[in-house]
């Protein structure tokens, strides 16, 4: 393999380094380059795509934005759209995808199924994208309209104009050991997805077998 | 002409003719889908004889599913014929009597049935004997929660989130395709 023997901490610029005049600057140019280039990879499971394809189309038109094209190859995205419900058969090609997009690299989670599971929560759903890769931004909505994930897509951009390559080890940070393992600990992934209940948990964790609230909304009045 | 009721009464008598008790009955449902319930042990007799006959020539098959009605009347697998010359549809059921879910593939007969019989399988967990190539199609291949469409299947599946997370991310590329694909879709190898 040909990793460099140098480690990254004694390189001049992606150390540690205190934010001084020269790193601002840096900082500035380059979040600018960053944020108004942003190549989306399509991750495309359901009718969220089809939002997504309007957004990049005419009316919307996502290349005002510096999304000037859909990349079709993870290596040359930037910012992974999972746009849909992902199953369980899925899971790993979505982490594949993931693992083989380059640093610096974003991800939004469109819609209610790829944030939470959705309706879906069935045998063979994920429930969230973010117990399989680590999310930037959630857009809300069943599918979300175009004007939502051009807001998504520009909270990403506010996210990079905050950047600094002063904590570029804190924001790159990747274990390489955990690529293709779950995003979240098995202990995130239970508090994540317990809520919803699971058949295992169902009575523990979804309060399906008992609940001290009054039933009818006329009884909170009286 | 004869009416539905006749002709569908006319089948009956000449499939109970050939094969005696495994004919279990006939009904009409929905005005025009007639029904010919089946003792699962002898299905594949019967299901080729209502293709090689002369006089029906049930000869494409148009789907193979199966359903589960539960603890007391228990899982039945569906055949949905049709008789390309004389345009006629025909269902077979077999319903089994207990919880040994077995009968024979009609791979034989008609070769849509492999996937077909492959997704039943999958999803019901009735064993197709002499089917060449019975593994699951639809769930992934280290799925090991059973049988998902059975009534007695919880509808979140049998193991925890976490415990699911890991085995989807434990799939492997191998379980899906062939090394021969592998190795065209990773273009030309260099040689050590």
């Amino acid at each position: 393999m040909g990793v460099n023997e140098e480690s990254p901490s004694s390189l001049p610029v992606a150390g540690n380094a205190s934010p001084t005049f020269l790193t601002t600057k840096v900082d500035f140019v380059v979040n600018w380059a960053r944020r108004n280039s942003l190549w989306p990879m399509p991750f495309g499971t359901a009718c969220c795509a089809i939002e997504m394809m309007a957004s990049a189309a005419s009316n919307f038109d996502l290349a005002r934005f510096g999304m000037e094209r859909m990349s079709f190859s993870p290596r040359q995205a930037d910012v992974l759209i999972c746009a849909g419900r992902v199953p369980y058969k899925l899971a790993p090609v979505l982490r594949r995808t993931w693992d083989q997009m380059m640093q610096p690299k974003w991800c939004i989670s469109m819609g209610a199924c790829a944030s939470s599971g959705g309706v879906f929560d069935t045998y063979s759903m994920v429930q969230g994208i973010d117990t399989i890769v680590p999310v930037d931004v959630y857009v809300p909505g069943c599918p979300p309209r175009p004007e939502g994930l051009i807001y998504g897509l520009m909270m990403i951009q506010e996210k990079i104009k905050h950047e600094s390559l002063a904590d570029h080890e804190n924001l790159r940070r990747e274990d390489p050991a955990g690529a293709g393992k779950p995003e979240a600990d098995l202990e995130e992934i239970k508090a994540l997805t317990g809520v919803f209940g699971n058949s295992t948990q169902q009575e523990k964790l979804s309060s399906l077998a008992q609940t001290s609230r009054p039933g009818r909304f006329k009884d909170m009045l009286e | 002409m004869k009416t539905i009721t006749e002709s569908t009464q006319a089948l009956h008598e000449e499939l109970v003719d050939q094969f005696g008790s495994a004919i279990l009955g006939s009904e009409i449902q929905c005005e025009d889908q007639r029904v010919i319930v089946i003792d699962p042990k002898q299905s594949f007799e019967v299901l080729s004889w209502l293709k090689d006959s002369e006089v029906y020539q049930y000869d494409l098959l148009i789907d193979v599913t199966a359903v589960d009605y539960g603890a007391k009347k228990g899982v039945q697998v569906v055949y949905q014929l049709w008789s390309v010359n004389y345009k006629q549809l025909l269902r077979v059921k077999c319903p089994f009597p207990g919880p040994d879910l077995e009968i024979s593939s009609v791979v034989e007969l008609w070769g849509c049935a492999n996937w077909l019989e492959r997704e039943v399988f999958d999803l019901f967990g009735v064993h197709f004997s002499g089917h060449p190539d019975l593994r699951r199609i639809l769930m992934p291949k280290n799925y090991s929660e059973g049988h998902p469409l059975r009534k007695d299947f919880p509808l979140r599946g049998r193991f925890s989130r976490e415990k699911q997370t890991e085995i989807a991310l434990d799939q492997s590329y191998e379980d899906y395709y062939r090394p021969e694909q592998l190795r065209d879709s990773l273009g030309p190898q260099k040689e050590d």
